[in-house]
């Protein structure tokens, strides 16, 4: 797990940073923990599959809207999603192609926790500090 | 950061404090909530206060703390000529709001039944995380909701013809258009209807204690006696209204640099309210507002349902009557007295409510001569308050009062200080039944992670600006 919650700041809301040895892995870890805000996502089988294909010019754009889809598609299919395969090229714009893994939101199946609105740009970062990238990201809940 | 005290309860930041601001920023709060004030509010309040078109004060309310771009319980009008709108001055829960409902029925008549009545509404009232609502909605139906708001229900039989008369606006903002949101905020939406989301949304079932009746003769206007059983929801526009709010950000984010406007805050992303897409959000806004009346709208139908089935008896016999229902996350047109002339203003509502006095025409006749009835909620513990407007209000903060008690502590940190069953325990050991969809959210929603619920209320009264009417203790509660 290389995402850890923080508690100082945000007072009505979720903020987490994630990290990653590979831009994939910092986007993997950093959906994880966006879901992990909602759902305990071990309780979460993966038996539904929905392929998101994204392009931006920036890469924290790129992050952003990553987010901002997986927490749409919740509402908008009632998934919850626990297992992300992502792929990420820079072809002039950096491009996503990945697939997130879930099932139907159940009451009675799920341990359920809070609900996520929206990701906001509040200290919205992501960049490299060594051999690692990182990202910091606050979700209005 | 010079802080100056203009009274007991008001204290003012000097335009001199920060660069940029055309406005000082007003804080409501008495000595100890200023002490105790989230220092993000201060920071924000002022960045506020630097918006293209504000006018008179930048205000926050004693319940206030950090939020996106304005801080919750801000409050700012513009002007409509050269004034911007902003959706951080919104919230991303556009018209997140409060409803109060009536009944006839007293606490010794409920009380044997509580945990019936709480069951009924787990059951029937979904709740939660991506909880679909009962009513299946066609796109053209939604879209008429957008435009029509509580009137549509009413056409539909969620609710009685003069449901429509004790709600904000009658429960529907004019001006609203489809058009202007997009396919992903209308599919994120459509089947959310009737639900009440999580978080610190709940459906509360309260009592309105003898010795909390604080103005006997304004309690009784309102439809409210000794140890009545009341109801109140606290709820939005759900996945709709979120996503109208993160679609225009993007879109002010950009269109900004256009209108040459630089904020300090990229929540405080915003536009000229006369510019193309300030006008696109507004409509958008108005729809996704009317769409959070609708909501409430329906819930409402299910607790009449759920009374109904319980006690046998027709809601009309119980005379379950709406009170009043508030938006506090909003931005309206309203007349106000600026500068000695009366002037037409946006006036930004981010975790505030509109507490207008006697006389004004937008309260409905039932209550004119009084003022409006404004709701206000505490903490799951502590309870809640129904207060009315005041003339002074108009002139002060722009008719507005806070909207609840206000967060202290994060919610990851009150996770970490009581797990939810043991909270769940210890309220009914207070005598408050609740059954919530998630264990850990309830723990994020503990009393302790709030400001005092009766401080706020009592600085807005020793301002003048909204009075106590009656306080109300929770019995049971739903929680998503």
């Amino acid at each position: 797990m290389a995402y850890r919650y923080l508690e100082d700041i945000a007072t009505g809301d979720a903020a987490f940073e994630a990290e990653g040895r590979t831009l994939e892995e910092l986007f993997r870890e950093a959906a994880l923990a966006t879901f992990e805000v909602m759902v305990d996502t071990k309780s979460v089988e993966a038996r539904i599959t929905r392929a998101i294909e994204l392009k931006n010019e920036a890469l924290d754009g790129l992050l952003f809207d990553w987010l901002s889809e997986l927490v749409y598609l919740k509402d908008a299919e009632a998934v919850l999603f626990s297992k992300f395969d992502v792929r990420i090229k820079k072809n002039g714009a950096y491009e996503l192609k990945a697939r997130a893994s879930g099932e139907e939101i159940s009451r009675d199946k799920h341990s359920l926790r809070s609900d996520v609105k929206a990701v906001t740009y509040h200290l919205f970062e992501i960049k490299k500090i060594g051999e690692y990238w990182t990202a910091r990201v606050i979700l209005d809940i | 950061m010079e802080i100056k005290k203009i009274s007991d309860y008001v204290w003012e930041i000097p335009t001199s404090e920060k660069e940029g601001m055309l406005v000082p920023a007003r804080i409501y709060a008495t000595e100890k909530l200023m002490g105790e004030m989230d220092k993000g509010v201060f920071e924000q309040v002022t960045n506020v206060a630097c918006l293209p078109g504000i006018q008179k004060y930048s205000y926050c309310m004693p319940d206030g703390h950090w939020g996106y771009g304005f801080p919750i319980g801000g409050v700012a009008a513009f002007s409509l000529e050269d004034g911007v709108i902003s959706p951080g001055g919104i919230g991303f829960d556009i018209n997140c709001g409060m409803r109060l409902i009536r009944t006839n029925l007293t606490v010794e008549e409920v009380q044997p039944r509580i945990r019936e009545l709480v069951d009924v509404f787990f059951k029937t009232v979904p709740a939660g995380v991506g909880s679909k609502g009962f009513v299946r909605l066609q796109v053209e139906e939604f879209k008429q909701i957008m435009v029509r708001g509580v009137d549509w229900c009413i056409d539909k039989g969620y609710g009685w013809k003069h449901d429509r008369e004790r709600i904000e606006e009658y429960g529907c903002i004019p001006g609203a258009d489809p058009s202007k949101v997009s396919e992903k905020a209308i599919s994120r939406g459509i089947s959310q209807l009737g639900t009440l989301g999580s978080g610190n949304h709940y459906l509360e079932i309260q009592v309105a204690t003898p010795e909390r009746i604080f103005d006997k003769s304004v309690a009784k206007t309102f439809g409210i006696f000794e140890d009545q059983i009341l109801v109140m929801v606290h709820c939005g526009s759900r996945g709709f209204g979120h996503q109208v709010a993160t679609d225009y950000l993007r879109v002010f984010d950009t269109a900004m640099r256009k209108y040459g406007i630089i904020v300090r805050d990229r929540e405080l992303a915003c536009a000229p309210y006369n510019s193309p897409e300030g006008q696109d959000y507004y409509k958008a806004m108005a729809c996704a507002a009317n769409t959070a009346f609708a909501n409430r709208q329906v819930i409402v139908h299910r607790v009449r349902e759920g009374f109904s089935k319980v006690f046998n008896k027709e809601p009309e016999e119980l005379g379950m009557d709406i009170i009043y229902d508030v938006a506090h996350n909003i931005a309206k047109i309203e007349t106000h007295e600026v500068d000695g002339a009366e002037k037409e203003v946006l006036v930004h509502r981010k975790g505030a409510t509109r507490c207008f006095g006697p006389g004004k025409k937008e309260i409905p006749e039932i209550y004119r001569k009084i003022g409006q009835p404004v709701i206000v909620g505490g903490s799951m513990e502590t309870g809640s308050y129904l207060l009315v407007g005041t003339e002074k209000a108009m002139g002060e903060t722009f008719g507005s009062t806070m909207h609840g008690s206000g967060r202290t502590m994060s919610r990851a940190a009150a996770k970490k200080k009581v797990i939810g069953s043991e909270l769940k325990k210890k309220m009914e050991e207070e005598g408050i039944i609740v059954r919530a969809v998630s264990m850990a959210g309830l723990a994020e929603e503990a009393g302790f992670a709030y400001k005092n619920i009766s401080e706020v209320v009592d600085t807005m009264e020793l301002a003048g600006v909204s009075r106590k009417v009656a306080g109300l203790k929770p019995i049971g509660n739903i929680k998503g």
